[in-house]
């Protein structure tokens, strides 16, 4: 058997009383590709901040690599080696792309080797012409690739990305693509996402959310022509 | 980098060197000597602050631990280096206490303002109010509100008998700030500082690459304070006495202002702001006409309104601005020989 990158058994997070992710048993395989879709408000975003840390699950237990990581703080997490972007951009705004990925690189590796490494993924996502800019003036559309840059130059085992093609022009989002499949092969990837275009040319398996349980996982292509997630989408009664 | 490093040392240096010299001959070194020590104390919050964006409202207090600390451990040991040594180690410690304390509890940033604040008004009430005879630590009567008097000042290390006082102990406070200086551009150019500024910039992000934000903003913060308890020692020998005014409010909100006018986020400003504003209120001292907390403040308003970002910063805007235009002429002239030489061939 393949080893498990992720797994959560009835992972649950209550927010007074509302709850946000009911029990939810989560598997990834070692270098899986994993997307996750559910309307606006079914949960994705909660369970992916209790993976990481950003909150603590009120019940449930999470595993990384066999290692259980429930309660664990951010930093911990991404010791490990698991790359992480929120759905909100989350980047360092007044320095630089260079030295963004930098301090990046410099947490896995020494001062020089992190300038290396920098120089590698500042080339790779091709960012060199806006290297020296302060990220405040970005493009969205750059900025996003940087915090991909932040979380690529770690060389991550489990990455967990937060609507990373939101608000991304088509050109963008085909650049995002051809990033998401060469980061695919060193590491296992959860994707939260709504562009379904974008869905169909990365995914194999889906995972759909709705009300904060896992309603159905399956490829690609059963989910997108499954007449529960079809209205589930559209807002009518499942 | 090693080579950047080695230039700002080196411009350091110089001016340091060059200050040293010029300056006794316009302002009275006894004065500029208590410039030098503001300028050390200002650059400890800008460094915590600026850099590391940990606002902290009671700098004053661990100016006034290492003033204190020199003073009673010089009065019990008898000579002035092992306790100029505990002036930066005893606010050092306290502050990687409390800072352990407000880092490790999540506390926001208004708590952490708050919390500073009431640590620093604590101190005072308990120095001020140890004025019996009972309030002694070894040899040394804490005083109350009159506080600590005749300690042995600054000597030679090593020779008790040869005080450091007038125009050496000038030189000795400069020579010190001029260090560091040095230290605070060397930890800033160093993994360290490129960290914590990053941490400034958005902790979330930070801690999602993997550093420990709590531990490294503890460090920070005794940092800052080591160099405010070396401040307080130097304060110690120029004053002659330590009382509990040091731990006042009114001293933490100066050091606050000193590095809003001098400029956040910059090395020089902070130093730069103590002197000039410490100058300022030492001119107003020595009249009766307009009150010098009004001029403070009013210095204050009219930096927040037309010079937010403080004065190095605006300088060096300018400076740029300035310097700009030079280096593209550079580059035009140096791409003109490729084309002559396609010419000729
Ligand atoms: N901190 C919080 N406090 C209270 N309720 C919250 C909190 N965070 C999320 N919720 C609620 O939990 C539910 C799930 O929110 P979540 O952000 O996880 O959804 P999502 O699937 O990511 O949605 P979207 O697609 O809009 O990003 C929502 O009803 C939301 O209002
Ligand atoms: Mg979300």
């Amino acid at each position: 058997m393949a080893e498990i990158a992720l797994e959560t058994h009835g992972l649950t997070m209550r927010f007074g009383g509302v709850v946000a992710a009911d029990r939810v048993d989560f598997k990834l395989e070692a270098r899986e590709l994993r997307c996750l879709i559910g309307p606006n408000g079914a949960g994705k975003s909660t369970f992916f901040k209790c993976i990481t840390g950003l909150q603590s699950p009120s019940e449930g237990e999470v595993y990384m690599r066999g290692i259980e990581t429930t309660g664990w703080m951010p930093h911990r997490i991404a010791s490990l080696g698991v790359g992480i972007k929120t759905q909100t951009p989350n980047v360092l705004d007044s320095l630089s792309v260079h030295e963004n990925i930098w301090l990046a690189a410099r947490r896995f590796h020494g001062s020089r080797e992190a300038d290396r490494k920098t120089r590698e993924v500042i080339e790779l996502l091709d960012l060199g012409a806006i290297s020296r800019n302060g990220l405040g003036r970005l493009a969205h559309g750059e900025r996003q690739r940087v915090e991909l840059g932040l979380v690529a130059v770690g060389d991550p085992w489990l990455i967990l990305l937060d609507e990373p093609a939101a608000g991304l022009g088509a050109g963008d989002v085909e650049r995002l693509t051809g990033i998401i499949h060469e980061l695919n092969r060193q590491a296992a990837l959860v994707i939260v996402e709504h562009d379904m275009q974008f869905i169909r040319s990365i995914a194999e398996t889906v995972t759909v959310f709705h009300q904060g349980k896992v309603l159905m996982e399956d490829h690609v292509e059963s989910v997108m022509s499954d007449p529960v997630v079809r209205n589930v989408y559209l807002g009518r009664k499942a | 980098m090693p080579g950047d490093l080695t230039r700002d040392a080196i411009t350091i240096t110089l001016v340091t060197g060059v200050l040293i010299w010029v300056l006794p001959l316009i302002v009275g070194t006894y004065t500029l000597t208590v410039l030098a020590i503001y300028g050390m104390l200002g650059l400890s919050l800008g460094l915590v602050w600026g850099f590391g964006g940990i606002l902290c409202f009671g700098q004053a207090a661990f100016f006034g631990l290492g003033a204190y600390a020199y003073a009673i451990f010089a009065i019990n040991i008898g000579e002035s280096t092992v306790p100029m040594i505990l002036a930066v180690l005893v606010p050092a410690v306290f502050a990687a206490f409390l800072g352990a304390l407000m880092f490790y509890g999540r506390l926001g940033d208004v708590y952490l303002g708050v919390i500073t604040l009431v640590v620093t008004l604590i101190l005072f009430k308990v120095i001020n109010s140890t004025a019996g005879p009972q309030y002694v630590i070894g040899n040394a009567r804490l005083g109350g509100f009159n506080g600590i008097p005749g300690f042995p000042t600054l000597n030679v290390p090593g020779i008790p008998d040869a005080y450091i006082w007038g125009d050496r102990y000038f030189q000795v406070c400069a020579v010190l700030l001029g260090l560091v200086c040095m230290l605070v551009t060397a930890l800033l150019r160093s993994s360290f500082g490129r960290i914590a500024v990053g941490i400034r910039e958005n902790e979330t992000r930070m801690s999602l690459m993997g550093y420990d934000v709590r531990a490294r903003k503890t460090a920070m913060f005794a940092i800052g304070a080591a160099i405010a308890g070396l401040a307080g020692g130097l304060f110690a020998n120029w004053a002659e006495i330590v009382t509990p005014n040091l731990f006042s409010l009114g001293q933490s909100a100066e050091i606050i202002i000193w590095c809003i006018v001098g400029g956040l986020g910059t090395r020089l400003g902070p130093v730069l702001g103590a002197a000039g504003l410490a100058y300022l209120k030492f001119l107003l001292g020595q009249q009766a006409v307009v009150d010098n907390a009004l001029v403070t403040g009013l210095v204050l308003v009219l930096f927040v309104l037309f010079l937010p970002k403080g004065v190095v910063p605006a300088l060096s805007a300018l400076w740029r601005a300035g310097a700009g235009r030079r280096p593209r002429g550079r580059v035009r002239q140096r791409r003109r020989p490729p084309r002559r030489e396609r010419l000729n061939g």
